[in-house]
């Protein structure tokens, strides 16, 4: 089997793990954009005595590491990010309740545990990420950021600046996703409004359009300025096309690069069974991952990736047949995944608390499948990939299971978490958040 | 192993599946009822229960399982469950033959929630397909409702038009 991971019970740590805090120097430099803000400002002379749930808050990790709750039922809690101090922002989707569209979590005591859950905002959304003294949020339309002081927190709550505005937004891969890298740039997802852009969405039989209209606006990444006030599609560039739907995505500071996670199209049996039948839909097309140069095209609709032919194949809706092959001028992915699991969250390790073999490789947070009825569902987990060189190795394993509380999961209502967020901590504890319930995992390591 | 048991759990939704998906749902189904073992004659079908939730359930594996789930359930904030909700075991039945004959992209909330994917419109389905599978949604998993008939749908479907 190619994903692997050992069950083992950390119950052996529960009598007296701790982190020392002194250990937790390294992150001032870092400018991975999801990891702390730099600042240099030291952990304060509490030292933690973090010790992970008995049942390591119901998830099955490698030997070595365990995990607790920070917090609980926040709502629909999509990206994260730690502050230097280790405070948490999450930002929340869908409707929120008024100052309730960021929650911040504040661990008092230093037991790892949120006892002081503030908020501010009042529009839902997906993004969130620190750079350079600020914190970026986004609603589904719209990108605000914030001034932080020296303790990382936020000026003026009521008062952010509108970076960008005007964002499409359709029925569908609303969410916009942000990153920044290190030249003052900010990177924003538009997923496509549609399933793979036929005359009538997810309707059987149904034409591609050609060209696709969507992409001039959506389908793609964009790039802004950082720093500049109400800017909107003319004053950005479209940095990457073809890409359906990316939720995860980070700057690999390694490569100085954009990697993304593309949430493949779905439902190639209801739309076309003649040919492909119940299997084929669940085993196709891959989530992809790619590393973007500006003016990439990964070839969304009129191709999907096939990870057994390794393959760009052309979509039905745009003549193929399941195995005609794809013009070269689309991007191969760095790496593919099983269809459908719904890649939420992309994080570089650059901690020091995890053992070397993770350091800057990716940890991805699958959200879990639907697209794979009636066949299982797939996903519910956290994987890492190693890289080497600033590159993906070409492997992978499933780093943080169980968050769905099943052993095989039917049903998506069914499942009780889903991995969406992911974060890096101050001494490099791996942070993930689940949108369902609203719970903030912190996963540690204390093996020797 | 845990695929072993993937397997096994469903088999049984995997057989009916597999069954159906080679040819459209025929609007005669074999069934082992003593009611419907005679195969229908004449577009006569039976109107027992029991035959009209086996094609009714032929009908949703086809058409509406891929979003709505094995359980009804949905996918949280992209699919809308059918399993218990408000909508589906209500009395307006013309609503429910509304959506499946239209499709929905409201994006209304329903029951507190909305969802963002969007519901292709299903004109192809026959009335009595369409009149099995919501009888099928609003008498399956936890629901309890009357049945939706043939003559419902024809109506909805001539105001439609
Ligand atoms: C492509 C995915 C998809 C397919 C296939 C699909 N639906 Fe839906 N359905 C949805 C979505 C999404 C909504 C909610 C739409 C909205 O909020 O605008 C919905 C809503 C509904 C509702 C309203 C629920 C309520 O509580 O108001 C009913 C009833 C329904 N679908 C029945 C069906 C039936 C019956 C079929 C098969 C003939 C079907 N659907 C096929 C996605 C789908």
């Amino acid at each position: 089997m190619k994903k692997t991971f050992s069950a083992v019970s950390f119950l052996l740590f529960t009598a007296g793990f701790s982190i020392l805090t002194a250990n937790a120097q390294n992150f001032g430099d870092n400018p991975g954009s999801h990891t702390p803000a730099s600042g240099g400002i030291s952990m304060g002379s509490k030292t933690a005595a973090i010790v992970p749930d008995a049942d390591n808050a119901g998830l099955k990790l490698p030997a070595g590491f365990g995990a607790l709750k920070v917090a609980d039922n926040l709502g629909k809690t999509r990206h994260i990010v730690v502050t230097a101090q280790g405070d948490i922002y999450a930002k929340v989707m869908g409707k929120v309740a008024e100052g309730k569209g960021i929650l911040k979590l504040h661990d008092a005591n230093g037991d790892g545990r949120s006892d002081e859950t503030t908020g501010l905002g009042n529009y839902g959304g997906t993004g969130i990420c620190i750079k350079n003294g600020y914190l970026y949020a986004s609603s589904d339309e719209e990108i605000f950021r914030y001034k932080l002081n020296d303790k990382n927190e936020v000026i003026n709550p009521l008062q952010p600046e509108k970076i960008i505005t005007g964002l499409k937004k359709g029925n569908q891969h609303e969410t916009k996703s942000i990153v920044l890298d290190n030249a003052g740039n900010i990177y924003v997802n538009i997923g496509a409004y549609s399933n793979s852009c036929q005359e009538q969405d997810r309707t059987p039989g149904s034409k591609g359009r050609m060209p696709c209209p969507i992409l001039d606006s959506a389908g793609g990444i964009w790039q802004f300025k950082a720093d500049k006030l109400n800017q909107t599609y003319g004053d950005g560039s479209r940095y990457a096309t073809g890409l359906r739907n990316v939720v995860g995505l980070d700057w690999n500071s390694q490569s100085n690069q954009l990697y993304v996670m593309q949430h493949g199209r779905d439902q190639l049996h209801d739309l076309f069974p003649a040919m492909y039948d119940v299997q084929a839909n669940a085993d196709l097309p891959a989530e992809t991952m790619y590393a973007l140069k500006k003016g990439d095209n990964a070839g969304w609709p009129y191709v999907y990736y096939d990870p057994f032919q390794n393959k760009k194949i052309i979509a039905p809706e745009y003549g193929g047949d399941g195995k005609k092959e794809a013009s070269s001028e689309y991007v191969n992915p760095a790496m593919a995944f099983p269809a459908h699991m719904a890649p939420n969250g992309l994080l570089f390790y650059t901690g020091n608390m995890f053992p070397a073999k993770y350091k800057n490789g990716a940890f991805i947070a699958f959200h879990g499948s639907w697209n794979r009825a009636p066949l299982p569902q797939e996903g519910y987990y956290v994987a890492f990939v190693p890289f080497e060189n600033g590159k993906p190795t070409g492997k992978w394993e499933i780093f943080a299971n169980g968050f769905s509380g099943l052993e095989v999961v039917t049903g998506t209502r069914g499942a009780a978490h889903r991995p969406c967020g992911l974060a890096q901590g101050p001494d490099g504890s791996l942070y993930v958040s689940d949108d369902s319930k609203g719970t903030i995992y912190r996963i540690i390591y204390n093996g020797k | 192993m845990k695929q072993l048991i993937a397997s096994m759990a469903f088999i049984t939704v995997l057989m009916s599946f597999q069954t159906v998906s080679k040819k459209p749902a025929s609007p005669v189904t074999k069934t082992t009822t003593p009611a419907a073992k005679k195969p229908a004659t004449g577009g006569v079908v039976s109107n027992n229960l029991k035959a009209i939730m086996e094609r009714g359930q032929n009908v949703y594996l086809i058409n509406c399982l891929a979003c709505h789930q094995v359980d009804g359930g949905g996918v949280p904030h992209l699919n809308a469950p059918l399993d218990g909700a408000t909508a589906v075991k209500a009395n307006d039945k013309a609503k429910l033959i509304r959506i499946v004959l239209k499709g929905m992209t409201d994006r209304v909330e329903i029951d507190g929630e909305s969802y963002s994917n969007n519901m292709a419109p299903h004109p192809e389905l026959t009335d009595q397909q369409i009149s099995d599978v919501l009888t099928y949604v609003r008498n399956s998993w936890t629901n309890k409702a009357s049945a939706v008939t043939q003559a419902e749908v024809k109506a909805v479907r001539a105001k439609i038009k």
